[in-house]
């Protein structure tokens, strides 16, 4: 399968979505990423039972934290596949990026890019 | 049974009358006429007028000025204390200044919570609940003492009454809850108001078995329906209260503008009814911003004309 | 122990926005517990903070840190140093350390950055309940192991009240009557005949009502 998926997004592997922690996802935007989904087992495959279902309700945390910030929600997401639905992958892809293409840039990016121009 | 006390209720139930007291709420403001208004419109019916003390923990006019305007018209209040509000200084000082106008009955309530009220952000007290205070005004009146230990000159004379609701949970301990207020000191009970009559006469049943009935005046609590809005609000809002589906059928089945005579007329079947439980004293009627209708419910009911004592 | 939450952002953000340089103190004990004031809880806020001020354009440095406790001095003494470089400290320990804190620092501002709300217990993951207020003067030896002043929402002695229904509150039907657990468990224990007697008035001197309150222990004293 040679499927085709954009090239703007950056894959951290980690065992289990289960690993993936609040800070996790608050750091890689607030080191600029525009959008952070993660990308979990489908629900009831979690290979340790659980992870995935965990990380959902993190997701929905996160969420919650960026609207006391000010952020839009809508910058992460928690999708579900499996290891051999390739091409839900490369389609979860396209549509993240578009979601995130329509919100514009991590604001927090803007502003460091204005600054430089400013120096 | 002796009288301990110059109440005239006491001396009604005491000489084995059936007694009918009925309440009056005061007004969420300071026109003092309200309350007369009310005593004067019910005084000829009932032996004693209890006056709600911030009822449902909506702030009202007190209860212990209302009871001196009542007392000053030549009428028996029963003042409601309730211990919400004020902590065991406020409760003994009141319960003297109550004393001291010649008041001589006292209902000993723990309070609805203030969450139920127009100011659920307030503090509570709850210095003491309503055992304790019932404990209290005994010691004050039988010790001349105050929980302090001081010694008063001249004491409380007061008939000390308290409620009961024999429809809250759990229902077994509901006979032992009053034999602990019985032991604490209460003479008499009101009890919440009754719809379900087989759960009553369960209770009853129960208060018998155990003799309380030979300890205390038990008054039946009734408060008529003005409709079936009424009916399904106290069955699914008020705590506390068991409203059986009968009623609601009963009520539902007759027109809109017949609804509260309908009303009228359970409470008045329930009283009569009720003249046969064993163990029952009296009634006491709560209709709640409705009380023109109890001189009706009193003479309908056979209540009528009241006894004198003095 | 002492349970705490998170105080909303934007009261956290309005405490702090006149400073440049802020230190998020977390606090090891309770609050670590409770997931409301740990180092977890000090990363995510520290972060969420500098998103916000660096979308602002404010300029703002957030530092992260948690202490093994901050109602001992010797652990407080190891902000000694570092403190120095902040403008302000929120911390995210309990009432009690929010204050100890302050009386080591007293040039400081310290801020709080939770609601302290009761002493209970985690009876599940994620859920919090309250099981004592401190009243000074432990009853629970007559109460079948459950207290009537924490657990009744009247504090009654002689409980329960006319509102318990179906084993519930009447203030809100997520709420346990503590007087139908009492009643039930005195009854497992065989000690109904506790239940009929009444509890004569209770000294609330030991509890808050007879003013800040102090243990001394002697022979720990130095």
């Amino acid at each position: 399968m040679r499927l085709s998926y954009p090239t703007n997004i950056r894959i951290i592997k980690v065992p289990c979505t289960g690993r993936v922690a609040p800070i996790h996802i608050m750091r890689a935007l607030e080191k600029g990423a525009d959008g952070v989904f993660v990308a979990g087992c489908l629900e009831g495959d979690c290979h340790y039972q659980t992870g995935n279902l965990r990380a959902k309700k993190r997701v929905a945390y996160v969420q919650e934290i960026l609207k006391s910030i000010g952020f839009e929600p809508e910058r992460v997401a928690m999708y579900n596949l499996s290891a051999g639905m390739g091409p839900r992958f490369a389609e979860i892809t396209m549509e993240m990026v578009e979601k995130i293409r329509l919100l514009g840039p991590n604001p927090i990016r803007l502003k460091g890019e204005r600054k430089e121009k400013a120096a | 049974m002796n009288t301990t006390t110059p109440s005239k209720l006491e001396r009604i139930l005491a000489a084995g009358h059936l007694a009918v007291t009925s309440e009056c709420g005061p007004p969420r403001g300071c026109n003092g006429n309200v309350v007369a208004e009310k005593a004067r419109s019910i005084g000829d019916y009932v032996d004693a007028i209890n006056v709600t003390d911030n009822q449902t923990a909506v702030v009202r006019m007190c209860s212990l000025a209302s009871c001196i305007r009542i007392k000053q018209m030549g009428l028996e209040p029963v003042l409601q204390m309730v211990t919400r509000d004020r902590n065991r200084i406020g409760i003994q000082s009141d319960i003297m200044g109550a004393a001291s106008f010649d008041i001589h009955n006292i209902l000993c309530l723990t309070g609805d919570h203030q969450s139920f009220g127009d100011h659920p952000e307030a503090a509570n007290v709850f210095d003491m609940d309503s055992t304790q205070l019932i404990q209290t005004v005994k010691l004050m009146r039988d010790e001349g003492r105050l929980l302090s230990g001081f010694e008063m000159k001249d004491c409380p004379k007061m008939f000390i009454g308290a409620a009961e609701n024999p429809f809250a949970d759990p229902f077994e301990i509901r006979v032992s809850r009053l034999a602990k207020k019985v032991a604490a000191g209460a003479q008499f009970i009101q009890t919440q108001c009754i719809y379900n009559m087989d759960k009553f006469k369960r209770w009853m049943q129960g208060v018998v078995d155990r003799g309380l009935h030979e300890k205390v005046y038990i008054l039946a609590g009734l408060t008529p329906m003005k409709g079936v809005g009424m009916a399904k609000y106290m069955k699914n809002r008020v705590p506390g209260m068991d409203v059986p589906d009968d009623i609601i059928k009963r009520l539902s089945g007759v027109p809109k503008e017949k609804q509260a005579e309908e009303g009228i007329n359970i409470c008045i079947e329930q009283i009569q009814e009720l003249k046969e439980v064993k163990g029952i004293n009296g009634f006491h009627i709560m209709a709640i911003e409705w009380e023109e209708k109890v001189p009706e419910i009193v003479e309908r009911a056979g209540l009528y004309p009241r006894p004198r004592v003095d | 122990m002492i349970m705490a939450k998170a105080k909303p952002m934007d009261e956290i953000i309005n405490e702090i926005k006149g400073f440049r340089k802020v230190l998020i103190a977390g606090c090891n004990g309770c609050v670590t517990v409770c997931e409301a004031g740990g180092m977890k809880e000090v990363e995510l806020l520290a972060s969420a903070l500098r998103m916000f001020f660096m979308r602002e354009g404010q300029e703002m440095e957030i530092g992260e840190t948690s202490l093994t406790r901050q109602c001992d001095p010797e652990y407080n003494r190891e902000l000694q140093e570092s403190i120095r470089n902040y403008d302000a400290v929120v911390s995210l320990a309990c009432g009690a350390g929010v204050q100890f804190l302050a009386e080591m620092y007293d040039n400081v501002p310290i801020l709080p950055g939770v609601d302290t709300c009761f002493i209970g217990v985690t009876e599940e993951p994620g859920v919090w309940t309250e099981r004592c207020q401190a009243c000074g003067q432990c009853l629970l030896a007559s109460t079948g192991g459950i207290c009537p002043i924490a657990r009744c929402s009247k504090r009654m002695a002689n409980g329960p009240c006319g509102g318990s229904a179906n084993g519930k509150c009447e203030v809100n039907k997520e709420i346990a009557c503590g007087w139908q657990l009492i009643y039930d468990r005195l009854k497992q224990l065989g000690q109904l005949d506790r239940f009929e007697q009444p509890v004569d008035i209770k000294n609330w001197s030991t509890s808050r009502d007879g003013g800040p309150r102090k243990i001394i222990k002697e022979v720990s004293r130095q």
